[in-house]
């Protein structure tokens, strides 16, 4: 089954990133490594074919996933005791001495028909077995996601989460100056490879937010001098504006069933949240009060929505049932605190927290309410948590530039993606599947 | 003679007060008070609006005080000081003036917080002019409003300095 899926994501691969160089438009760099990182072998890989080496390099994809987790930490190239690439040529003890928890090894044939066969196994070096392999056949273009999804099996197996290495992130560029910016909406796979230009743009885009099923994006656009959302198909490019009402149309935010959406209008004299029914475009609207109410995400149950409104005096969260009804307040730390997204499992929100001049990343636990603090920039903004909950992705400034950086959960681990060019911001990882 | 009629329109300070019904038609209905401070030929003018005082030139005049165009406000607020009141007023005048003429109001912030919060945050600050304006007897018809919010910066940079100069309402004049 997961062949097949490979196989029809392949074809749609090919479609989009046929004219794409295949390099990291962003460049990863840990920044905070973390204590007791399972360390791990990742052998290169056998190659039978034609040329002397595979046209992907996947124990290299592997091994850079594994590392940009956090919780592995693979043995450079340089270290490698031996290089098998079948099971019966590993000698467990070899991989003892350098110390080393698993072993992955593989190899890749090619095939009639530009097809490649890629097989793997993972090894427990202590016990001396085998704990998993696979044998896949995928064509050229699928490669790099095979090897994502390659990781994904090894994480999970020896982490027992569900890994996001086969994701994509959403993000916004400009570059230019002041008073002639361009503004670019992309996608790339979440190592950085492969970005694909959603739309371009001299005026500002914002507010990027994928659909569950991980084929659309709805965005803002002031290309008409004004803010109007769009819904955009990523496999044809097509896409349809939502709304365009008077004032701001803003914070698109996708319903768990994928029919609705919420999302912020000022038409009735000030920002309110409202949804919007996409089938027939019918609104509702959920707040009625002077203050600024935006920012909506829903609750994965799809029950609750949770906004940020300044009805207090300063932006906090709020809760209120998707339907409409009473809206209650959230966050209780602090005079600001805005720009909320759900984990994937409802039971954690990250927001936007500023204090003493600075804007940081916190966590809170919605049960217990305790939050705390996992970033330590001073304008950092647009957190988004990785579909199994374990990371989140938001944007910063290093050295006057913008750019993207991730924190785990548990705030132990850092890294940072940078644009070799112009300024990053708005990070959105995709939902699995992608 | 360009230069006095300048220089008379600089000077003199019309305050149009809006009064219950001004807002349709403007014609003998409002009071206007003529205050002509330091005017070199002690200012004068005749009729509510009378047609040469804010002539379309005055717009392209860097020493009308229409040449200003930029409000600034202080973090997280919305609030209208008194010398930029003043300053609406007279774009108001002209406005009120030549009712075919429409405007843009876009609201900034500066990049600190949540973007889509700025957005808000924005639309909240032009709406402020807005009404300062309508108050003046602008007619709505003549005025839109866009927030930018942290979009669209005046300035780059990390400091009060830069935030100070992107946290702001810019009075677009269309067609100009």
């Amino acid at each position: 089954m997961t062949e097949k899926i490979l196989r029809k994501l392949g074809l749609i691969l090919l479609l989009l990133a046929a004219a794409q160089p295949v390099h990291a438009a962003l460049t990863i760099e840990i920044t905070q490594g973390i204590e007791g990182a399972i360390p791990i072998a990742v052998v290169p890989m056998g190659w039978r074919g034609a040329g002397s080496i595979a046209p992907e390099n996947i124990s290299a994809i592997v091994a850079a996933d594994l590392n940009r987790s956090g919780r592995f930490e693979s043995l450079p190239d340089s270290d490698l005791v031996a290089h098998p690439t079948e099971g019966t040529q590993v000698q467990f003890q070899n991989w003892r001495m350098v110390n080393v928890d698993n072993l992955v090894i593989g190899r890749i044939e090619e095939k009639a028909g530009q097809q490649y066969n890629v097989q793997f196994q993972l090894f427990d070096v202590f016990r001396g077995n085998q704990l998993t392999g696979y044998s896949f056949t995928v064509g050229r273009g699928e490669l790099r996601r095979l090897a994502h999804h390659i990781s994904d099996l090894i994480y999970e197996k020896l982490t027992g989460e569900r890994g996001a290495f086969n994701t994509q992130i959403a993000y916004i560029t400009t570059s230019g100056s002041t008073a002639n910016k361009t503004y670019t909406l992309l996608v790339a796979d979440s190592d950085g490879y492969n970005p694909q230009t959603i739309l371009t743009s001299q005026e500002p885009l914002m507010s990027p937010a994928w659909s569950p099923d991980g084929g659309r994006l709805a965005y803002v656009s002031f290309e008409s001098k004004t803010a109007q959302i769009f819904v955009q198909e990523l496999s044809t490019g097509t896409r349809r504006k939502l709304v365009s009402f008077k004032g701001i149309n803003g914070a698109p935010a996708w319903s768990p069933d994928g029919r609705s959406l919420a999302l912020t209008l000022s038409r009735d004299g000030n920002p309110e949240i409202y949804t919007i029914d996409l089938k027939n475009n019918s609104l509702k609207r959920l707040t009625s009060n002077a203050a600024i109410d935006t920012e909506p995400v829903w609750t994965p149950d799809g029950r609750s929505i949770i906004f940020t409104s300044d009805r207090g005096g300063s932006p906090q969260l709020y809760r209120i049932p998707a339907g409409g009804g009473q809206a209650r307040r959230i966050t209780y730390e602090g005079n600001y605190n805005a720009g909320a997204d759900i984990s994937p499992d409802g039971r954690k929100i990250a927001m936007v927290q500023g204090a003493g001049g600075a804007y940081r990343i916190a966590v809170m636990d919605l049960g217990s309410g305790n939050t705390r603090v996992l970033t330590d920039g001073r304008l950092d903004e647009s957190p988004s948590f990785s579909p199994n909950g374990s990371m989140i992705i938001y944007a910063t400034d290093v050295g006057n530039r913008g750019v993207l950086a991730a924190v785990s959960v548990d705030g132990r681990f850092k890294q940072r993606l940078s644009l070799q060019a112009g300024n990053v911001r708005e990070p959105v990882w995709s939902p699995f599947g992608r | 003679m360009k230069c006095n009629i300048s220089r008379l329109i600089a000077a003199g300070l019309i305050l149009v007060l809006a009064g219950c019904s001004s807002k349709g038609g403007p014609q003998g209905d409002v009071a206007v008070e003529d205050r002509s401070a330091d005017g070199e030929n002690g200012a004068v003018t005749s009729g509510a609006y009378g047609s040469g005082d804010f002539s379309s030139y005055s717009l392209n005049d860097p020493n009308s005080p229409l040449a200003r165009r930029v409000i600034y406000f202080d973090y997280d607020s919305s609030e209208i000081s008194s010398s930029d009141q003043d300053l609406l007023m007279q774009h108001s005048g002209y406005l009120v003036a030549n009712p075919v003429q429409r405007i843009t109001l876009e609201g900034h912030t500066d990049e600190r917080g949540s973007r889509e919060y700025n957005i808000a945050l924005g639309d909240r600050r032009a709406q402020a002019v807005e009404r300062v304006m309508e108050l003046n007897g602008v007619l709505p018809e003549q005025i839109s409003v866009v927030s930018y919010g942290e979009e669209k910066p005046a300035a780059e940079g990390h400091s009060e300095a830069v935030w100070r100069l992107n946290r702001r309402v810019e009075i677009v004049y269309q067609g100009q």
